[in-house]
């Protein structure tokens, strides 16, 4: 399967590109030197299961689990078939997972997870998180966000995703008590959990368009039935209006085909758009950091500047020093001296921390920018590619349109 | 054979004549010439143009159309009671009855009315081709509101070119009256109009209520038919009106959808000008999304609604004609119980009130003669109409659909065409960009992550 591709390109060479295969999943990912997860297992999320359950406040509730199955490579590369290790996983759970992973790595562009809510559904009447078709969908992104984790030189080394792929039970407990959660800047959190994305719009309205799309073609079926009756009452007439109605007909039927393309494009927009997002988050925590570096930089100089005032008498006007100095009267001796020694520590202090943050800063840049670029040049082919594969498919939908219109032409000569 | 226009000459060959012929079509004489036949009554016309029917098939000759009328210029016409709308109407023609060659009057929609009316009151079994309606309320359409007037200006345009492509109807003394007249408002106001239109619904009223004693097959089969052409024809109408409906909202969403790839791409570097090739595809398809609707609802609504409105006409045209049998049947009858054979047996010239009852009988025959005339009069006309309507029908139809049809072919193929440009190829399938030209566009990013 897809994983067995992996393991072939990985031989031949480094820098892989996504392909997607017919039903949108990945069959290999941005492999690069090191080993990683994906080489030494075959991951796939085989189903989806509705279950029924008392939540925590007690009261029932419908939810879809997921089989996550595991195969260990060596087995498979021996010729040996052995059967996987599965556990069922909820959406729930691969959230955990993601946030987990964008604490504990916030300089990694963690890749994105399927929509938590059947938010925009395709001209259907209700946003249903049981729609088959939507669980579907979701089903495929979670298998591309394990290959794509697994197959991360960093995160995929991770401990908690491991065990996500192997222990059932027990797992939410473990990852709990890491306390990642006390790391987590707030802000952060907010912005990566949910799904805002700041050029949402092209991917809203691209839904909007399609369902009125969907409408234009059906509405033509009528055609088909109202022709057929009306060509019951006409001699010369009806053989042409009869033959022109099926084609009608089947105008309205290709639609479903027209669509399930859209989808697919909405799909890689949607995926982009999420990982920009992230991208985002990735830079921001980086400015935090450069900001916080500042802040101790500036504290740190402060401080050096009043050991100078204490130490050395001169007092400068407009300091604070300066001015206590007015109001109150100097100070005795003993309590600059106190003073002082205090500063010291303090000073110490802060030069120890402003080294911790630069170097902090320098190793978190460093990585984060071999992420980004492989990131950034690997999503902008992948979207050129979804681009040329929508005027691609806008082009097909055209020429079955000229088909059909043709032969209903043909038909109405024939009136 | 063509098959799709009547021989609208067949005026011409009937107008072979000397110039002094008066074709009052109200002129009693109803004698035809052989060879050199004469317009006078409807009935001889009916039956001459029933003749060329025949000859049709040997008629080589193109159709030669002698009178040429258009219907332009509206122009709001502003007084101190009311405001309306004219159409200036042309007419250039050949035909001898008209004293001059040219004629340019103006015309309001009540005249077109009149004129209307006028028709259908002498050829109550001619289908006359349907006016635009008048102005309703609900449609939420102001009166004088430009794409109304425009639309109303060609619907008006085509009921006159009908008439003038009818070998009868062309012929009309109200016709040339409209087209030739200065002012039609006094002729309007006066004439057995109002009365006329009384009188009928009366009878009509009256006949409804007695029914027909028998309907000859054809005309049963003809009434049935009308019932189902009305029904389709309203389903195509609003099929056709939904579909337009849907297309104009599709065609809104694409508007807004377009320049959503534009904005997004004042925030990206290496994708901006893919999004931008996007996105200028995307307003494309709009624009010739918005043609084609407007193709569209110039060309197949308009001539679905007229044919909705033809079949009003057809249901009218045979519910005078059942009138009109209605009323021979109910003298007919009134006849019957009247006479009976011995009481005409010998009249007595001193026998008064027999030789009174006699002649009351005599008339009322005579009536039932001309009734019975007119029966046959009205069902001849129909029958000739009614072949040469479902042609001209099926014409029409034929040709709105076939030009919708084309046109959407077209509008695939410009479609197809604004996807194919190369630029958008181009830009997609360069080599990847590097990094130093992402960092070279000066992102703040880069210079921060810059080791």
């Amino acid at each position: 399967r897809m994983a067995e591709d992996v393991k072939e390109e990985s031989v031949a060479s480094n820098d892989e590109s996504d392909r997607a295969a017919s039903d949108g999943s990945l069959s290999n990912t941005m492999l690069t030197e090191g080993s990683c997860l994906l080489r030494r297992m075959e991951i796939c999320v085989a189903e989806a299961e509705k279950r029924s359950g008392k939540n925590a406040v007690s009261m029932q509730e419908t939810y879809t689990v997921y089989l996550v199955e595991t195969r260990p490579m060596d087995a498979i590369a021996e010729g040996r078939n052995p059967p996987p290790d599965s556990l069922w996983r909820r959406y729930s759970e691969f959230e955990l997972l993601r946030n987990y992973l964008i604490v504990t790595y916030p300089y990694i562009v963690v890749p994105p997870l399927p929509e938590k809510r059947a938010e925009f559904v395709w001209h259907k009447l209700s946003a249903d998180n049981m729609d088959p078709d939507f669980v579907e969908r979701r089903r495929i992104g979670l298998e591309n966000f394990l290959l794509r984790v697994a197959s991360h030189p960093v995160l995929s080394n991770n401990e908690m995703l491991y065990q996500f792929l192997t222990k059932e039970h027990g797992w939410k407990e473990m990852v709990y008590e890491t306390g990642f959660q006390t790391k987590a800047d707030s802000r952060l959190r907010a912005l990566s959990a949910t799904f805002r994305v700041r050029n949402y719009n092209s991917f809203s309205l691209l839904q909007r368009v399609a369902d009125r799309l969907y409408a234009v073609y059906k509405v033509h079926g009528n055609y088909g039935r109202v022709f057929s009756e009306w060509s019951a009452i006409e001699k010369e007439m009806g053989d042409g209006l009869q033959s022109a109605g099926h084609h009608m007909d089947a105008y309205a039927a290709s639609v479903d085909d027209i669509l399930e393309e859209e989808e697919h494009y909405a799909d890689q927009l949607k995926e982009y758009l999420s990982y920009a997002e992230a991208l985002r988050a990735v830079c921001r925590k980086h400015e935090l950091s450069q900001f916080e570096l500042e802040m101790a930089s500036q504290d740190l100089i402060s401080k050096k500047q009043q050991r100078e005032e204490l130490a050395t008498g001169i007092v400068h006007t407009f300091s604070l020093k300066g001015m206590t100095n007015k109001l109150f009267g100097q100070e005795a001796p003993e309590q600059r001296e106190a003073k002082l020694n205090l500063l010291e520590e303090l000073i110490a202090e802060g030069e120890e921390t402003v080294k911790e943050k630069t170097a902090e800063c320098d190793e978190h840049a460093e990585k984060a920018w071999a992420d980004i670029v492989r990131f950034k040049d690997q999503k902008d082919k992948d979207l050129k590619e979804a681009f040329i594969n929508y005027a691609l498919m806008q082009i097909s939908m055209c020429k079955k349109g000229i088909q059909v219109w043709s032969n209903a032409k043909e038909c109405f000569l024939k009136m | 054979m063509s098959g799709a226009k009547v021989p609208a000459d067949i005026s011409g060959h009937m107008l072979d004549l000397d110039e002094e012929e008066d074709l009052e079509v109200f002129s009693k004489n109803t004698s035809l010439a052989e060879g050199n036949p004469m317009p006078n009554s409807p009935d001889s016309m009916v039956n001459q143009f029933r003749l060329d029917e025949e000859n049709e098939e040997e008629q080589q000759g193109a159709i030669n159309k002698d009178i040429f009328v258009t219907v332009d210029n509206p122009e709001s016409h502003i007084s101190a009671i009311e405001t309306f709308i004219t159409y200036r109407v042309v007419t250039r023609t050949t035909r001898s009855e008209f004293d001059s060659s040219k004629y340019e009057v103006r015309r309001r929609y009540q005249d077109f009315l009149w004129l209307k009316s006028r028709l259908e009151e002498n050829y109550p079994t001619l289908i006359v081709h349907p006016l635009p309606e008048k102005f309703v309320m609900k449609s939420m359409v102001e009166r004088f509101n430009d794409d109304f007037i425009e639309t109303r200006r060609k619907a008006l345009h085509r009921f006159l070119n009908r008439i003038t492509e009818h070998p009868i109807l062309s012929c009309s003394h109200h016709f040339k009256v409209f087209l030739t007249e200065e002012e039609l408002a006094p002729l309007r106001k006066l004439g057995p109009g109002f009365l006329s239109r009384m009188s009928e619904t009366m009878r009509a009223m009256a006949n409804s209520v007695r029914g027909l004693r028998s309907k000859l097959e054809e005309f049963a089969i003809m009434q049935e038919y009308v019932d189902d052409f009305s029904n389709n024809m309203c389903s195509v109408d609003k099929v056709t009106h939904r579909i337009t409906k849907e297309h104009r909202e599709y065609m809104d969403e694409l508007k807004q959808y377009g320049p959503t790839y534009f904005h997004w791409a004042e925030s990206e570097e290496l994708l901006a000008e893919p999004l931008k090739g996007v996105g200028s595809c995307v307003e494309k398809c709009s624009k010739e999304t918005e043609e084609q609707i407007q193709y569209l609802s110039e060309v197949l609504v308009p001539t679905l609604h007229e044919y909705v409105l033809c079949a009003d006409t057809l249901k009218a045209v045979m519910r005078r004609r059942d009138n009109i049998q209605a009323e021979f049947e109910a003298k007919n009858e009134a006849l019957a119980s009247k006479t009976t054979d011995k009481e005409m047996v010998s009249i007595s010239l001193s026998d008064s009130p027999l030789l009174m009852r006699f002649f009351y009988v005599w008339q009322l025959q005579e009536e039932v003669d001309d009734l019975a005339d007119r029966v046959e009069q009205a069902n001849n006309a129909l029958r000739g109409d009614w072949s040469r309507w479902r042609t001209s029908m099926r014409a029409d139809l034929k040709s709105a659909f076939i030009s919708t049809a084309a046109k959407n072919v077209d509008y695939y193929e410009k479609v197809s065409l604004t996807y194919c440009p190369s630029s958008l190829y181009d830009v997609c399938l360069q080599t990847s960009t590097t990094l130093a030209s992402w960092f070279r566009s000066g992102s703040l990013i880069a210079t921060r992550l810059l080791p």
